[in-house]
């Protein structure tokens, strides 16, 4: 492996670092900030379990940030990742509550600018939502369990010392979920970007059990970001504590607790899978912001006591930030990305071509993508998806749909399933009839991925996407991850 | 930095259990210090200060240094554990307080045994009258503390009888002086006489004091 991966993937660690300098101190801040709980046992549980969520569960919100813009080239993921990172320091230094996933997005656009790729409006949509759904939802969380232990507290009259003995301890559990559900939603934000670029390859532990290429990315991160709690978020976590509005021990369990379910609930693939599974909306998995659902949480029980105590210029602070942070990031992003392509000649983005080959253009007409807006284009090629998508929204408007399918359809991608890779990689992650099908097509090559889906669906019902819906979604997504991994693995170089 | 997660933990209830009872055991001693008081006084103007009186004394000296020993050894623990870190000042004045309503009882029995005032017969239910309802003055503010530890709810109620206890305290008292002060006492016996009921109702205005800071911690305590 390329020691140059490894110092490309630093702008990502220090991305990781940074978070847990900051972040950590929404879980743990109040606990360690009026001395309920020792800095050391909150550094220690909070590493652990950011660790596990990011490894575990940090899945689901990556792969929204990788629908947004699929950063193909490792000094574009590292020039994305510092933009961010850069962008969150200068935040936090000028005062403001910033979000490390705000600046990711923001980075990630830039680099989909910089090389004229498609941003992709229904994920951009979908994720700006929820940075207002998540404050939102951490304050509509936080009032009923703020009264249902307002309420079982009076029940039980504690001794003062009992009930501040169980809250060190509440205090000790909700930070453990609380750093789980960090590691599980933002470790997108730190790893996310280098996904599709991972220099890791998935090993089997035991029959059943494989660590993914990506886990070890996001095992990586979670480092970064324990690293980050030990050695810098004790100061903030005593300053920060107590700033944004005086709170008992008990009420900052309560906001802990609310801040947690709200990462986790955008977080969670079990839950999705279990939402979709009995026909409700399921939740999207997007990386929100861990200090802006803390903020949602104490204005929620600031309403609560009558709205006396909150400051409101806070939120305005918040609404700022959602539009300073990804502008500054993908400013930043694009103009260090024109450095390291120009200045230190580095691949930033891969060399991909779009064409629209009659194969292709059958395949349009197949999905719906009206005639007039390929018929006169067919036989060309084209140097980014944006080219592509101008050349045929000038002839015919696509919606949203429709332009995702030519992009899908148009980009060429040259495979070959040899068989070196086949006995040399690791295809545990894949269900027995998958690896038979995948096995059967030993020596082909394909120009396009989507070739090699029809090829494998062909072979194996178990390589067939699914009717769209809802309890179908789980199986389809999986399938999209696992033909990613496999373009990935089998790409021929020309 | 410290990483014994677990070993303080595990004893934490254990300790947590000890100090509760002890905080328990302050406040009676607080409670005890008043039926003392109150039966000293009663075998005061009956007898004088007779070797009974005196015992009583040597009781309540007794019972000022437990509670002195008590409130040191909770102080103690409550700094060394880090106990209750945002009402830790809170509770250390109010242990402060009530200790020093027991040291106000010692004061006045050790004034009595020392200058031995002559209380006329025509005083004495006066005198018992005051005495008892400072007590109670007294009794009220310590339940009052103890809710503030278990039922914050119901320092408000205490607080209430604390309040009322300490209005007829001073009733009382202005009605004895006048009673003194009108009758054919010489001067420096009025004097000596008002000197004492200033001091017994001290007791209540002090329980009051208390109940006034306990409001403000019982506003600090809710969730």
């Amino acid at each position: 492996m390329d020691l140059t991966i490894f110092i490309l993937l630093g702008s990502g660690l220090f991305l990781g670092w940074s978070l847990g300098a900051n972040d950590a101190a929404n879980v743990f801040g109040t606990a360690v900030g009026t001395r309920m709980v020792r800095f050391g046992t909150a550094a220690a549980v909070c590493s652990i379990f950011v660790i596990l969520g990011a490894v575990v569960s940090g899945a689901g919100a990556s792969h929204t940030l990788g629908k947004l813009g699929s950063i193909d080239a490792i000094a574009g993921s590292f020039m994305a990742a510092l933009a961010a990172a850069v962008t969150v320091y200068g935040m936090t230094r000028s005062g403001l509550p910033v979000s490390t996933s705000q600046a990711v997005v923001g980075a990630i656009i830039g680099w989909n600018l910089f090389s004229d790729a498609v941003t992709d409006t229904q994920a951009l949509v979908k994720i700006l939502l929820t940075w207002v759904a998540c404050p939102v939802l951490a304050g509509l969380i936080a009032v009923p369990i703020f009264k249902l232990v307002e309420w079982v507290l009076g029940k039980a009259r504690l001794h003062l010392l009992r009930l501040d003995a169980y809250t060190r301890l509440a205090l000790i559990g909700a930070g453990a979920f609380g750093a789980y559900s960090l590691g599980a939603n933002n470790i997108a934000n730190v790893m996310g970007v280098f996904v599709p670029v991972s220099p890791f390859t998935d090993f089997a532990l035991t029959e059943r059990l494989t660590i993914t290429s990506v886990q070890q990315l996001f095992l990586l991160g979670g480092v970064a970001i324990a690293v980050g709690v030990f050695t810098y978020s004790k100061r903030v976590m005593l300053t920060v504590g107590n700033d944004l509005m005086p709170m008992s021990p008990v009420t900052a369990w309560v906001v802990v607790v609310a801040h947690s379910i709200v990462l986790f609930l955008f977080a969670s693939q079990g839950l999705e899978h279990f939402l979709t599974q009995t026909g409700l909306p399921a939740i999207p998995l997007v990386p929100v912001s861990s200090s802006q659902a803390v903020i949602g949480a104490l204005i929620g029980l600031g309403l609560l006591r009558g709205g006396r105590n909150v400051r409101w210029g806070v939120l305005v602070q918040v609404g700022a930030g959602w539009v300073i942070t990804p502008f500054c990031s993908a400013a930043l992003c694009f103009v260090g990305l024109y450095f390291l392509q120009n200045v230190f000649d580095q691949q930033v983005h891969k060399p991909v071509r779009y064409e629209l080959t009659p194969r292709v253009a059958v395949r349009l007409g197949e999905h719906g993508v009206p005639r007039p807006a390929y018929a006169e284009l067919i036989g060309r090629s084209y140097e980014s998806s944006g080219a592509l998508l101008a050349a045929m929204t000038e002839r015919q408007p696509l919606t949203g749909e429709q332009s995702r399918t030519a992009v899908r359809y148009a980009k060429k991608q040259p495979l070959e399933v040899s068989e070196s890779k086949l006995t040399g990689y690791d295809f545990g992650r894949l269900s027995e009839a998958q690896r038979g099908a995948l096995r059967q097509l030993a020596g082909q090559r394909y120009r396009y991925t989507w070739e090699l889906a029809e090829a494998l669906a062909a072979l194996s019902p178990q390589w067939r996407p699914r009717p769209d819906i809802p309890s179908n979604r789980q199986f389809n997504k999986r399938l999209e991850v696992d033909l990613a991994y496999l373009a990935r693995t089998f790409e021929r170089r020309e | 930095m410290q990483f014994s997660l677990f070993p303080k933990n595990i004893t934490l209830f254990n300790k947590t259990r000890a100090l509760e009872q002890q905080i328990d055991e302050f406040l009676d001693k607080v409670s005890q210090a008043g039926l003392v008081f109150s039966r000293a006084i009663e075998v005061y103007l009956v007898d004088g200060a007779t070797d009974e009186f005196e015992a009583f004394l040597e009781q309540e000296e007794k019972i000022e240094g437990k509670g002195d020993s008590l409130r040191r050894t909770i102080e103690l623990e409550l700094y060394a554990q880090t106990l209750i870190p945002d009402l830790r000042g809170d509770v250390l004045r109010l242990l402060e307080d009530m200790d020093h309503l027991v040291n106000v009882y010692e004061g006045n029995l050790f004034r009595i045994s020392i200058q031995q005032p002559e209380v006329p017969e025509q005083f004495h239910a006066g005198f018992l009258d005051l005495t008892r309802t400072v007590v109670t003055c007294v009794e009220s503010v310590v339940l009052a503390a103890r809710s503030f530890f278990r039922d914050m709810n119901a320092v408000r109620d205490h607080n209430a009888k604390v309040m009322f206890y300490e209005t007829e305290a001073d009733k009382i008292g202005t009605k004895l002086q006048r009673a003194i002060f009108g009758s054919s006492l010489p001067l420096e016996h009025k004097n000596h006489l008002r000197y004492f009921i200033e001091r017994i109702d001290e007791l209540a205005n002090a329980a009051e004091d208390v109940a006034d800071t306990l409001a403000i911690y019982a506003i600090k305590r809710r969730v």
